[in-house]
């Protein structure tokens, strides 16, 4: 059994946030970290792994540096990781990174009783495209948005989170799953993973390597095969701080509802 | 000398800082207040490999290098100095000791439970009249047929109320000084081994500090560490290591303090300016770094030193003097810049301050730093 985890490397938005005069973020000035929701699903399979003794490989799509962070991954306990890294992907937008993410998985291989798992979606984007793009191409059952994951030989059950409630769905494998930050609390990187991640095997997919399976074709891959267009990016404005109110006394209840009554909301 | 991390050191870093910052640090003002052990954060470094960091993985440590180590301790004292004790304490004073002078057994009778975390370590040499003296030994072990029968005291022992694993000094032959001690590894299960008063402290109040009492104690004759009469050696050579540690944590805390004031007087307005726009906080600021960074290069030299098997006890004699009163004066500043709300228990400096003096005093003195350095000098 393997699980495939797609990991991406985004710029850190919690810091500040640059933007080139273009409308494109500026990447080069804000630090690197891996994107959480990824990391939610890692250790989502990190889980599986302890449970069932499967073996997890990352994938990412990036340039070259982005080694340090699958290296990062592979410290918290992934076996193996993949990037996938060539001029021909670059400035892809999620369809081409779908595609391109697709045909790398594809090509390690996805059998009976595999997992593909990745983030709701990417801070620096905020698409949650990639994943269900990436089940499409494969042809496999997805479910998004998951709170929380139970294996049971070739079932999976998985809660979904969603605005209004949750939504339980049954799934057998192979399938791919996106993971919310919900699922649970990543692990820390241990001293033995960190001096033992630099020993495991890393692969790079080049565009030699992807480039006679079928969903890769020039047309349809990089900035130039990439259907969509950025007009501008923007930071979207912060949510105003939520008030607590804690007690289940009368008192409470009454300020509770005068506050809904003050806002016409009751 | 290179002082340039290699990535894997460069990784623990990043994931002490991440520990430190959101598991640590949110506790450091209540388990001082509380004077409580944190037991639970014990057991979260124990499974990151935190309680065995520099010992070989055959013997269930983490593989890494005792400039790891002392990265940990460091970074774990920039936001709690109980914490980096903790962690110095065990694995400088026992696993060590075990595991530089153990036989094959010993080690892999000892230290699996040890190097994961499962047990703590603890190291009792001080005694009430034997505290920088430690020649003057009064705990005595006489050997019983196939067992040593230890009688005495030990005082101010660092994790002592938590550890089950001691390594403990004893005098075997009285007539022969130095040279009649002898180093033991002492179980908490062993009978006649018991726990004595809870130590009640100016800093590091969350560690557990108490006296160890021996009352006819039974150790079997193979719990001997190294040869008799070799305890005082052994000894030595565990405080120079131990002392890479607390030059860690002393350093930890002066950066810690730093970072508070920085922090602090960028935010703190007073004659209508921020108190960091005033040229007296540039400069102290820039004094309390620059201190550091030189207690820095001597703390990461002496890790290096011993990670590469050299020679390294003036270096951690000077490590830790440097150190320790680099801290104990960064703090104190640090408390000043604050005024009247860093001699608070609102903001952390008053801690670091207390928690500082420590590294002043214990696994050697100052004084007993500078006899080692001169002594390296060769001046009589």
């Amino acid at each position: 059994m393997k699980i495939i985890v797609c990991v991406k490397q985004v710029p850190d938005t919690s810091g500040k946030v640059a933007v080139n005069p273009d409308g494109t973020l500026n990447r080069a000035s804000m630090a690197a970290i891996t994107n959480p929701d990824d990391l939610n699903a890692v250790e989502a399979a990190l889980v599986l792994k302890e449970q069932t003794g499967a073996e997890v490989i990352v994938v990412s799509m990036g340039p070259p540096p982005a080694e340090g962070m699958l290296r990062e991954v592979m410290a918290r306990g992934v076996d193996r990781a993949i990037l996938v890294s060539a001029r021909e992907f670059g400035g892809s937008d999620t369809y081409a990174t779908s595609q391109i993410l697709a045909a790398a998985i594809d090509k390690i291989g996805v059998d009976k009783d595999d997992i593909v798992m990745c983030g709701r979606q990417a801070i620096d984007g905020d698409t949650a495209q990639v994943g269900p793009q990436i089940a499409e191409k494969l042809g496999l059952p997805q479910v998004s948005y998951a709170a929380e994951i139970v294996k049971e030989g070739d079932t999976i059950t998985v809660k979904r989170m969603l605005e209004d409630g949750y939504m339980t769905i049954k799934v057998k494998t192979p399938c791919l799953i996106t993971c919310i930050k919900e699922l649970n609390t990543p692990r820390y990187m241990s001293v033995g993973g960190i001096y033992e991640c630099w020993s495991k095997p890393y692969e790079i997919f080049d565009y030699n390597t992807l480039k006679d399976h079928p969903f890769i074709d020039k047309d349809t891959i990089g900035l130039s095969g990439s259907p969509t267009n950025i007009l501008t990016s923007f930071t979207p404005p912060q949510k105003g701080a939520g008030m607590m109110l804690e007690g289940a006394d009368k008192a409470t209840c009454d300020k509770l509802a005068g506050i809904l009554a003050a806002k016409h909301m009751i | 000398m290179d002082f340039h991390l290699t990535k894997e050191q460069e990784m623990v870093r990043k994931m002490y800082r991440e520990f430190a910052e959101t598991e640590v640090k949110p506790l450091a003002e209540e388990i001082d207040e509380e004077e409580r052990f944190p037991m639970e954060t014990v057991e979260k470094m124990a499974k990151l490999g935190m309680m065995g960091i520099y010992f070989p993985k055959e013997y269930g440590g983490a593989g890494g290098d005792v400039l790891s180590y002392a990265m940990c301790v460091e970074e774990l004292a920039k936001v709690c100095g109980t914490t980096a004790v903790i962690v110095s304490a065990h694995t400088s004073l026992c696993c060590a000791p075990i595991f530089e002078h153990g036989t094959e057994e010993q080690k892999k009778k000892y230290l699996p439970d040890l190097l994961s975390g499962k047990k703590i370590g603890a190291f009792g040499l001080t005694e009430p009249n034997a505290g920088t003296d430690a020649s003057g030994q009064q705990t005595t072990a006489v050997l019983e047929g196939d067992h040593y029968v230890l009688n005495g005291s030990k005082c101010f022992i660092t994790n002592g109320t938590v550890a089950e694993t001691f390594v403990v000094f004893a005098m075997t032959d009285k007539k022969l000084g130095n040279h009649g001690i002898s180093a033991f590894i002492v179980e908490k299960s062993f009978p006649g081994f018991s726990v004595g008063k809870h130590e009640k402290k100016m800093g590091i109040r969350g560690s557990s500090t108490c006296d160890l009492i021996f009352e006819d104690c039974i150790v079997p004759k193979e719990n001997l560490l190294g040869q008799e009469g070799k305890g005082f050696k052994i000894a030595m050579m565990t405080l120079d290591g131990g002392r890479i540690g607390i030059a860690a944590q002393a350093l930890g805390l002066g950066e810690g303090a730093i970072n508070e004031a920085v922090k602090y007087t960028q935010e703190r307005v007073q004659f209508k300016k921020r108190l960091s726009q005033f040229q007296n906080t540039q400069f102290q600021l820039a004094d309390m770094h620059t201190r550091m960074q030189a207690a820095q290069y001597l703390v990461y030299a002496a890790a290096m030193k011993k990670q590469n098997h050299e020679n390294y006890s003036m270096d951690a004699a000077m490590a830790k003097l440097f150190a320790a009163e680099s801290a104990s004066d960064v703090t104190r500043r640090a408390v000043q810049l604050f005024g009247g709300y860093g001699y608070t228990r609102e903001y952390p400096v008053e801690r670091m301050m207390r928690d500082a003096k420590i590294t002043e005093i214990y696994e050697g003195t100052s004084e007993v730093q500078r006899m080692v350095i001169s002594s390296h000098l060769g001046v009589k």
